[in-house]
């Protein structure tokens, strides 16, 4: 392994090269990552990126096969490195082989892991445990309407930041009492206001005019009502960005008949989850909407809606636009944006094409039909490409 | 009142001289014999007697905030007019003061009647934490465990979806309800969600009960045991169990997130749902939305002694409170469920009718599902359909 002998040079150049601004790794500068704490340096030699794949269960392991064939094609400069977890193993040492692995490349891309509901309630939820021990704290969804998907509803942009390793996920339970579980949501300041930043921050990058906060806290007053106000707290140095509440119940209320008024939108773990799931639904269903989680150091990429689709795998009937767009936020991340939105552009010019809809979308595509013709869409704007 | 405590408390007297003789169905009250509260009891249970007195019943109204009292009132308007032998005992709870004196009041009050009709009880935000939700105290204090809301799509409203017939049953006093919340670490908030198997049986066997009885094929329960292993997984243990009792009817389980976007995208696949309380909040609001809005749906919360009556969707609307634009639909609903309740069918039937056949007509709907019409016109439209049916009314 040439990079790790690499990196134990630079470890020993260290010292010589004060400053963490500069890290010399090889012969390429890195200045990607200025941070007051010490940054991995990026996995990038020789002009290659390194990506860390996780296949998962389901659809997943397909459609990463797609995407890796997708990148050979456009002849992206990302390598993957697969790392398989095996969801039917007891152990914890696939995932922590996976975190390892993230550590080491810093980017990722996932495909859901089962969680098996027949193993004991000590078996946490791995991709949980993935989010949690690197400390992914944002999950950002951007919901659009697609020019090609007929929906109810039109004219759909909402970007839903979720706070991705607190609140009702703390995978704290505990049985006192038999036959009376007490479940713990843990809400806390530091963690509150970490993701009402990063909302913020993301919405004036953006230019995004207003920000609502959805929260319970007329029930849970001292959970959500933390929340709330580190919000509003984080809303005072934003003054250009209107900055709204809701209750969680009149939100999902409002998502089915007016989800238009909505533009970004910031909220614990639960609410996140549930909120994500009807925005994706309204804007075309689960197979098209790419989710991102962003910690400190780390980005891991993978569907917005985190399903398996374990009774649809391996009958090439699944729709790969959502794992694709999410390797087109990778790229984005890596700073590849030239190819980022040569292949995004490929697949919104596909997803118009009604004959190529899959079984989601209320067609009869196959996912190779519609790979290819994403393909085909590239080759024919001219970069350069492998042969088919 | 005064009459009716000391008939009451003649009835105490009686009851040990009947109770042997006649069991649990037939508590003889004054002279008239009332079946309505026939349930398995316990021995020793002091089940309060109905409050009917001279063939009215009595039932508590609590009007609370927003657009309560002004629906409330058109309530009673329609009940006058079309000579419903409902009399009500109104109580007040006032959301801004710190006490429970008032919440208490009601829940006696509605202990005394048995049935109440309600409006929602603003929470605000601005109080100091331990002042807890009055509508939550009065659901836990009166363990109304139920919480039922039937969305149906009604032929005059012009939604995205068409034909949706979900009931869907919610736990009503436990899950993140529970009000249980410390602060141990100054910045680290913990909030007690708890689930037990008491109450989880419960429900489930309410629903399965209620899916038998209205002839519904299937349940579905929500949940979200790949997270939460212990609480939901418990929760989801109970309906299965409760489901093997129940062969006739198709049990199937599914995760929350996944059943909100089944929700938006194919509703129609839904029957009979039941689910704790927070999922239940949100996807009742999402189902009520689909149908078309917040002054469409009833709402009941049925314990195992009392009943109360509400919009499902709970929302006091202070923003369109005073301003005769609100949708007096959801709350007319109620009152007939009520009256469904009580026994009193035809009253039930032809307010209902009456509703529904307002409901068709275009240029009275109001604001919230697109027209231009007054919650008094709507409530007039609603009178003079009663009265062209033909049944005995007061004048207008």
């Amino acid at each position: 392994m040439t990079t790790r002998s690499l990196r134990s040079l630079s470890g020993a150049l260290k010292p010589l090269f004060n400053g963490h601004l500069s890290r010399v790794y090889g012969v390429s500068a890195c200045n990607q990552r200025h941070k007051s704490t010490y940054a991995p340096p990026p996995a990038r030699y020789g002009g290659r990126h390194t990506v860390t794949l996780i296949p998962g269960d389901g659809i997943g392991p397909e459609l990463a096969n797609h995407v890796r064939e997708l990148f050979r094609f456009c002849c992206v400069p990302v390598d993957f490195e697969v790392v398989n977890v095996d969801s039917s193993m007891a152990s914890e040492d696939d995932i922590n082989n996976a975190i390892m692995a993230i550590r080491r490349n810093g980017v990722a891309l996932k495909g859901n892991i089962e969680t098996n509901h027949n193993l004991p309630p000590s078996y946490k939820s791995r991709n949980n445990l993935l989010r949690t021990t690197l400390d992914l704290y944002a999950n950002v969804m951007h919901c659009q309407s697609l020019p090609g998907v007929r929906t109810r509803h039109r004219n759909i942009d909402i970007m839903i930041i979720r706070e991705n390793t607190e609140g009702e996920y703390s995978s704290l339970e505990h049985e006192n009492v038999p036959g009376v579980v007490e479940c713990l949501k843990i809400i806390t300041k530091t963690k509150s206001l970490r993701i009402a930043d990063y909302a913020f921050r993301t919405a004036r990058a953006k230019g995004r005019r207003r920000v609502t906060a959805v929260h319970k806290a007329n029930i849970m007053k001292l959970g959500d009502g933390l929340f709330l106000e580190c919000c509003k707290e984080v809303a005072c140095g934003y003054p250009e960005i209107s900055f709204d509440s809701m209750i969680v119940d009149n939100t999902s209320m409002q998502l089915v008949s007016r989800p238009q008024q909505f533009d970004v939108m910031v909220m614990p773990n639960l609410y996140g989850n549930i909120v994500s799931n009807v925005c994706a639904g309204l804007v075309g269903g689960p197979g098209l909407v790419p989710g991102a989680n962003y910690g400190e150091d780390y980005a891991v990429f993978e569907t917005g809606t985190r399903n398996t689709g374990k009774s649809i795998a391996n009958r090439n009937s699944a729709n790969p636009t959502a794992m694709l767009l999410a390797s087109c936020l990778l790229l984005d991340h890596l700073r590849l944006h030239a190819y980022a939105s040569m292949i995004r552009r490929a697949i919104l010019s596909t997803v118009t094409e009604t004959r190529l809809h899959t079984a989601d979308l209320g067609g009869q595509g196959s996912t190779s039909d519609v790979v290819q013709s994403i393909m085909n869409a590239i080759q024919s704007t001219g970069p350069q490409t492998l042969s088919i | 009142m005064a009459a009716h405590s000391a008939v009451l408390s003649m009835s105490k007297i009686i009851n040990p001289f009947w109770g042997g003789l006649l069991g649990n169905t037939a508590k003889v009250f004054g002279t008239t014999v009332t079946s309505h509260r026939s349930k398995t009891l316990l021995t020793g249970e002091n089940i309060p007697p109905p409050a009917k007195y001279g063939g009215r019943h009595t039932v508590t109204l609590i009007p609370g905030d927003g657009i309560g009292p002004e629906l409330l009132n058109h309530v009673r308007e329609v009940f006058r007019f079309s000579c419903v032998p409902v009399d009500f005992e109104v109580v007040h709870v006032n959301s801004a003061l710190e006490t429970e004196v008032d919440i208490n009041n009601a829940i006696t009050a509605i202990r005394r009647n048995g049935v109440a009709l309600k409006g929602n009880i603003e929470t605000k935000h601005t109080m100091a934490p331990s002042v807890k939700s009055r509508n939550n105290l009065l659901r836990t204090s009166l363990d109304l465990f139920a919480n039922v809301m039937h969305c149906q799509s009604l032929p005059g409203v012009q939604t995205r979806h068409k034909n949706i017939d979900i009931m869907i049953i919610r736990e009503n006093t436990e899950g993140e309800y529970s009000s249980l919340e410390h602060e141990s670490v100054s910045g680290v908030v913990e909030s007690l969600k708890i689930i037990t198997r008491n109450n989880s049986l419960r429900i489930a066997e309410y629903a399965f009960r209620l899916a038998r009885e209205k002839g519904r094929r299937k349940v579905t329960a929500v949940h979200k045991a790949n997270i939460m292993k212990l609480g939901d997984g418990l929760f989801l243990e109970c309906c299965r169990e409760v489901a093997s009792g129940y062969p006739d009817i198709t049990f199937e389980s599914m995760i929350v997130d996944n059943t909100t976007m089944q929700l938006v995208s194919k509703p129609q696949q839904f029957d009979v749902m039941v689910m704790p309380n927070l999922y239940g909040n949100i996807v009742s609001n999402v189902c009520a939305g689909l149908v078309g809005g917040p002054g469409l749906v009833p709402g009941a919360n049925y314990g195992r002694d009392y009943a109360v009556f509400e919009t499902a969707t709970r929302n006091t609307g202070k923003s369109i409170a005073n301003r005769n634009i609100a949708n007096p639909t959801a709350m007319l609903l109620a009152s007939c469920m009520m009256l469904d309740h009580l026994e009193l069918y035809d009253h039930a039937s032809s307010i209902r009718n009456a509703v529904l056949t307002t409901m068709n007509e275009t240029r009275l709907h109001t604001a919230d599902i697109g027209g231009q019409g007054t919650t008094l016109e709507v409530v007039q439209s609603i009178m003079r359909f009663i009265q062209s049916k033909g049944q005995l009314t007061s004048d207008l």
